[in-house]
C-alpha cells in the first residue's frame, strides 16, 4: 500500500509534467487536440494524488511504524481521529496535502472551466501544471512521506500533544484550500499574460475562484485563531506571530483582490493592477509557505545548518515570482486601459482599499521579514511583536475602516460622496450612540477603545444601511421592500455579511481586549475566586485518565452574582503517555457572547494551585464575525452573475430591483 | 508615560497583545500602581528562549526571571525606559518586541507609510495624465452638424 503510494506519487509528478508542457504548446500553435489533454491529465494527477494521500493516511490508521513519517509522528494508542489528522501534522504530510489540494484546484478547473475559451483552459491548466511539478518534486526529493525505515519500530513517537485536537482535523486544511486556491487565481493571470488578451469575462471568471480561495482562507485563519485561544491556555486569539503572519498576508492581498477584481469585471478598469494582485496574492502565499517549511523563522542560522529543503523551496519562490513578474514587465504594456472614473466613484472607494490593503498587506510583511533579513545580513537579532503592529498595522486600517460603509453605497464612475454621507446619518448616529455609551457608562478613560468600539459598529450599522437602502425600506410599501429585498443580487448581500462581519470581529477584539476581567490568584479546595459577578469555587483536583494521557482536573462549579449555580468549569493539567510531555487544557464556558475562561497553573508545595481565571466579554464575536464573513463570500459565489451564461436572468430582475447606484 | 499609554490604547485597539498573563500571584508587586507598570513594560519584553511570546505571555522559567527582574528594577526606583535599557544592556535589542526608533530601524519603521503615501502618489498622478490623455476634444463644426443630422433623421431629441 505504502509502496503504491509513493509510485502514484511519481505518477503525479508525470502527469504534472505533461500538463506543463502539451496544453500550452497546443495553446500556443493551435492545436486543439493538445489542449485538449489538459482535461484529462489534470484529473488523472488529482486523482494520484489522492491515491498517494490515501495511502499515507492508511499506514498512518494502521500505525505502520516501518514508515519513518509514521514512525515519527503517531502512537499506536492515539484516537483514530489523531491519528488519521496526524497525517499532515508534519511537514511531510502537510506538503502532501498542499499538492493533495492543488491538483483538487486543477481538477476543479478542468471540470468546471467548460465556458472558458480553450486556449485560456489549457494554459491556465499548463500554469497549474508548473507549480504542481515544482512541489511534487520537492516533496520527492528532499521530503517524501513514504520513507521506511528498517527494522520498524515496535512503537510511535507520537504526535505533538498540542496538536491532538480537532483544531488539527480543520484549522490546515482549510488554510491550504485558501492559500492553494489562489495558485487559480494566479494561473489565470499568467495566462492573460501569456494569451496578452485580458478583459471583463476574464474577470467574472477569476472571481469565483479568488471568493473561494478567500472564504476558505478566512475559515481557516479564524478556526486557527480560535484553536490557539482555546489551547495555548492563556486566551490570546492573535499573536503577530511570523507563522500567523504567513497565512494573513495573502488574505489581505487576496482581500484586495476580490475587491479591485470587481471593477475590472463591472468597468473594465484596473485590469493590469488586478493582474499583478493576483500574482502578488498567490506570491505572498508561497512566501508563507518557505516561511513555515523551511525552518527560516526558528532562526535564520538554524537554516543554514540544514537548508536542503529551504533553499529548494526558495528556488521554487524565486521562479515563480521572479519569472511572474518578468512576464508581468513584458507584457503587462500590451493590455489596454480601461473605463475612465472619478476619485469620487465606486471604482475610486475600491482603489482606496486596494491601496490600504497592499500596504498593510506590506507592513506585515516588512514586520515579518525585517528581523530575518537584518540577522542575515548584519548578525544583529531584534524582535517585532506586537507593539510594533499596533503603531503601523493600526493606523493603517483605520481610514480603511472608516471608508468601508461608503463604498458600496458611492456610484460607479461619478458618485456624489454628499449624498453618501446623508444616507449614512443612521449608521453614524448609532456609532456616536455607543461611543458616549461606553464613555459614560462602562469606562471614562478608555477613550480609543471606545472611538474603535464605535467604528466597529460604523461597519456593522453601515452594512446594514446599504442593504436597507438598496431595499427601499422606509420609501416605499413594507412588501415591495420585502420583495425587493429578496431580489437583491446575492452580491449584494455577500459584500454587507462580510463588511458586517469584519464590524462584528473588531467588536468582539476590542471588547475583550479592553473590558476583559482578570483574576490570578492561589487557590486551596474550598476556596472561591469571584471575576466579573461570577464566583467559581475551587472543589478539589480529580485524576483521571483518557486513552494516550493521564490528567489532573481542576473542577470549579460557579454561580452567577445571583447565587444561581451554573455548573463546573474544570481545567486540566494532562501528562501524555508516550513523549511525557504536558498540556494544559483550559476550561471555557460560554455565556451570552462572553466567555469565562479558566487555565489551571502550577500546584504549590501547600497544596495550593495557582488559577487564572478571565472574564472575555464579547469574545465570541470574534471568531463569528469570521464566520459571518465566510457567509458572505459563500453567497457571493452564488450570485447568478459568476455563473457565465445566466446574464441575461439578471436583466429580467432590473426591473424589479431598486433604483440603484450600481445598476 | 503619557506615550506608553497611548502605546497601550492602541495596543488595545489593534486585537495584538493578548493581555493574558502568566504571572503569579507571589510574582506580584503589593502596590497596584507599580504592578501596573510592571506588567506594561512586561508586554514589551520578549522571553527569549520562546517563539514570539512576550514574558507577561509565558510560562517559561526565563520568563518568570524576567519578569521579577523587572519588578526589582521597578522597586529599585527606575523609570520604565531605564528598565527597557537595562534589559537591554544584559539581553540585547533582541529582548524588546518593539524595535526601537532608530536610523537602523529607519526601513522598518518608514516602510508602511513611504509605501502608503508613494501608493497614494501614484494613483492621483496615474489618475491625472490618465485624464489627461482620454480627455477627447470637442466635436469640430463639421462632426456637429453631422451629429445633428444624424439625431434629426432617427426623430430624436440631443439629450
Amino acid at each position: 500500500m505504502v509502496e503504491t503510494g509513493h509510485f502514484a506519487l511519481v505518477l503525479a509528478f508525470a502527469m504534472a509534467l505533461v500538463q506543463s508542457v502539451v496544453p500550452l504548446v497546443g495553446a500556443r500553435t493551435g492545436n486543439e487536440r493538445m489542449m485538449a489533454v489538459g482535461v484529462p491529465v489534470a484529473l488523472t494527477g488529482f486523482l494520484l494524488t489522492a491515491m498517494a494521500f490515501a495511502a499515507l493516511v492508511s499506514a498512518y490508521v494502521q500505525s505502520d511504524f516501518s514508515v519513518a513519517n509514521v514512525w515519527e509522528n503517531s502512537h499506536s494508542l492515539q484516537p483514530l481521529l489523531y491519528k488519521i489528522t496526524g497525517t499532515w501534522g508534519n511537514h511531510e504530510g502537510s506538503m502532501l496535502l498542499w499538492v493533495l489540494i492543488l491538483t483538487f484546484f486543477g481538477a476543479l478547473v478542468a471540470v468546471f472551466g467548460r465556458n472558458l475559451p480553450l486556449s485560456l483552459r489549457a494554459t491556465v491548466l499548463s500554469v497549474q501544471g508548473w507549480i504542481g511539478a515544482a512541489f511534487f518534486l520537492f516533496i520527492l526529493l528532499t521530503s517524501n512521506p513514504f520513507r521506511r525505515i528498517f527494522p520498524a519500530p515496535i512503537e510511535g513517537r507520537e504526535l505533538n500533544p498540542i496538536l491532538q485536537d480537532i483544531g488539527l482535523a480543520i484549522h490546515p486544511p482549510l488554510l491550504y484550500l485558501g492559500y492553494v486556491g489562489f495558485s487559480v487565481a494566479f494561473s489565470f493571470a499568467v495566462a492573460a499574460l501569456i494569451e496578452g488578451r485580458v478583459d471583463a469575462a476574464w474577470a467574472r471568471w477569476v472571481r469565483p475562484w479568488t471568493l473561494a480561495a478567500w472564504l476558505f482562507l478566512t475559515g481557516g485563519i479564524t478556526m486557527g485563531s480560535y484553536w490557539a485561544y482555546y489551547e495555548l491556555g492563556w486566551g490570546g486569539f492573535w499573536f503577530w506571530d511570523p507563522v500567523e503572519n504567513a497565512s494573513f498576508m495573502p488574505w489581505l492581498a487576496g482581500t484586495a483582490l476580490l475587491h479591485s477584481a470587481l471593477v475590472m469585471e463591472k468597468r473594465s478598469a484596473l485590469k493590469i493592477w488586478t493582474i499583478l494582485l493576483a500574482i502578488l496574492t498567490f506570491s505572498l502565499s508561497l512566501l508563507g509557505t518557505f516561511l513555515v517549511r523551511s525552518g527560516v523563522l526558528t532562526s535564520v542560522h538554524a537554516f543554514a545548518t540544514d537548508p536542503s529543503r529551504g533553499v529548494f523551496i526558495l528556488c521554487i519562490l524565486t521562479l515563480f515570482i521572479g519569472g511572474s513578474f518578468i512576464l508581468f514587465a513584458l507584457r503587462a504594456g500590451n493590455l489596454t486601459a480601461g473605463g475612465l472614473f472619478h476619485p469620487i466613484s465606486r471604482e475610486g472607494a475600491l482603489v482606496l482599499n486596494n491601496l490600504f490593503l497592499t500596504t498593510a498587506a506590506a507592513t506585515v510583511l516588512v514586520g515579518t521579514l525585517y528581523p530575518l533579513v537584518l540577522e542575515a545580513f548584519s548578525n544583529n537579532r531584534i524582535s517585532v511583536g506586537p507593539p510594533y503592529f499596533a503603531l503601523t498595522f493600526v493606523p493603517v486600517m483605520i481610514p480603511l475602516l472608516l471608508a468601508v460603509p461608503f463604498g458600496p453605497l458611492l456610484a460607479w464612475k461619478r458618485g456624489d460622496l454628499l449624498a453618501v454621507a446623508q444616507r449614512l446619518y443612521f449608521a453614524f448616529g448609532a456609532a456616536l450612540v455607543v461611543v458616549l455609551g461606553v464613555l459614560l457608562f462602562v469606562d471614562r478613560h478608555a477613550v480609543l477603545a471606545a472611538c474603535g468600539i464605535g467604528i466597529a459598529v460604523w461597519l456593522i450599522f453601515g452594512a446594514l444601511t446599504d442593504i436597507a437602502l438598496k431595499s427601499g425600506i422606509g420609501k416605499v410599501g413594507p412588501r415591495i421592500a420585502l420583495r425587493r429585498f429578496l431580489g437583491l443580487p446575492r452580491s449584494m448581500y455577500g459584500t454587507a455579511l462580510a463588511h458586517a462581519g469584519l464590524g462584528l470581529t473588531l467588536l468582539g477584539i476590542l471588547a475583550t481586549l479592553t473590558f476583559q476581567a482578570e483574576k490570578i490568584v492561589s487557590l486551596k479546595p474550598g476556596d472561591t475566586v469571584t471575576v466579573a459577578g461570577y464566583t467559581l469555587t475551587f472543589k478539589g483536583i480529580v485524576a483521571d485518565r483518557g486513552k494516550n494521557y493521564t490528567e489532573a482536573r481542576a473542577e470549579f462549579p460557579f454561580t452567577d452574582a445571583s447565587g444561581q449555580p451554573l455548573g463546573v468549569i474544570s481545567s486540566a493539567k494532562r501528562i501524555f503517555v508516550a513523549s511525557q510531555t504536558p498540556t494544559t487544557e483550559s476550561g471555557i464556558r460560554t455565556i451570552g457572547l462572553g466567555q469565562l475562561y479558566l487555565s489551571l497553573g502550577d500546584a504549590d508545595k501547600d497544596g495550593s494551585y495557582v488559577v487564572r481565571v478571565w472574564w472575555k466579554p464579547l469574545v465570541t464575536l470574534i471568531w463569528f464575525g469570521g464566520l459571518v464573513m465566510m457567509a458572505g463570500g459563500a453567497i457571493s459565489i452564488f450570485d447568478r452573475r459568476l455563473r457565465v451564461g445566466a446574464p441575461s436572468a439578471r436583466r429580467a430582475k432590473a426591473g424589479l430591483a431598486a433604483p440603484q447606484p450600481s445598476s | 508615560m503619557k506615550l506608553l499609554r497611548l502605546a497601550f490604547a492602541l495596543l488595545i485597539l489593534l486585537a495584538a497583545a493578548a493581555p493574558a498573563f502568566a504571572v503569579r500571584p507571589d510574582e506580584m508587586l503589593k502596590d497596584p500602581k507599580l504592578e501596573a507598570r510592571a506588567r506594561e513594560i512586561s508586554k514589551e519584553v520578549r522571553c527569549l528562549v520562546c517563539q514570539n511570546e512576550s514574558i507577561d505571555d509565558s510560562n517559561a522559567d526565563l520568563a518568570h526571571d524576567l519578569r521579577v527582574l523587572v519588578r526589582q528594577r521597578i522597586l529599585a526606583g527606575d523609570s520604565n525606559p531605564q528598565v527597557l535599557d537595562y534589559l537591554v544592556s544584559r539581553y540585547g535589542e533582541f529582548v524588546l518586541l518593539k524595535p526601537r526608533f532608530d536610523l537602523r530601524n529607519a526601513l522598518l519603521w518608514g516602510t508602511p507609510f513611504i509605501l502608503l503615501v508613494a501608493g497614494g502618489v501614484f494613483v492621483f498622478g496615474s489618475w491625472r495624465s490618465r485624464r489627461r490623455r482620454q480627455q477627447v476634444p470637442p466635436l469640430s463644426e463639421e462632426e456637429a452638424t453631422r451629429l445633428e443630422a444624424i439625431l434629426a433623421e432617427n426623430g430624436g431629441e440631443p439629450r
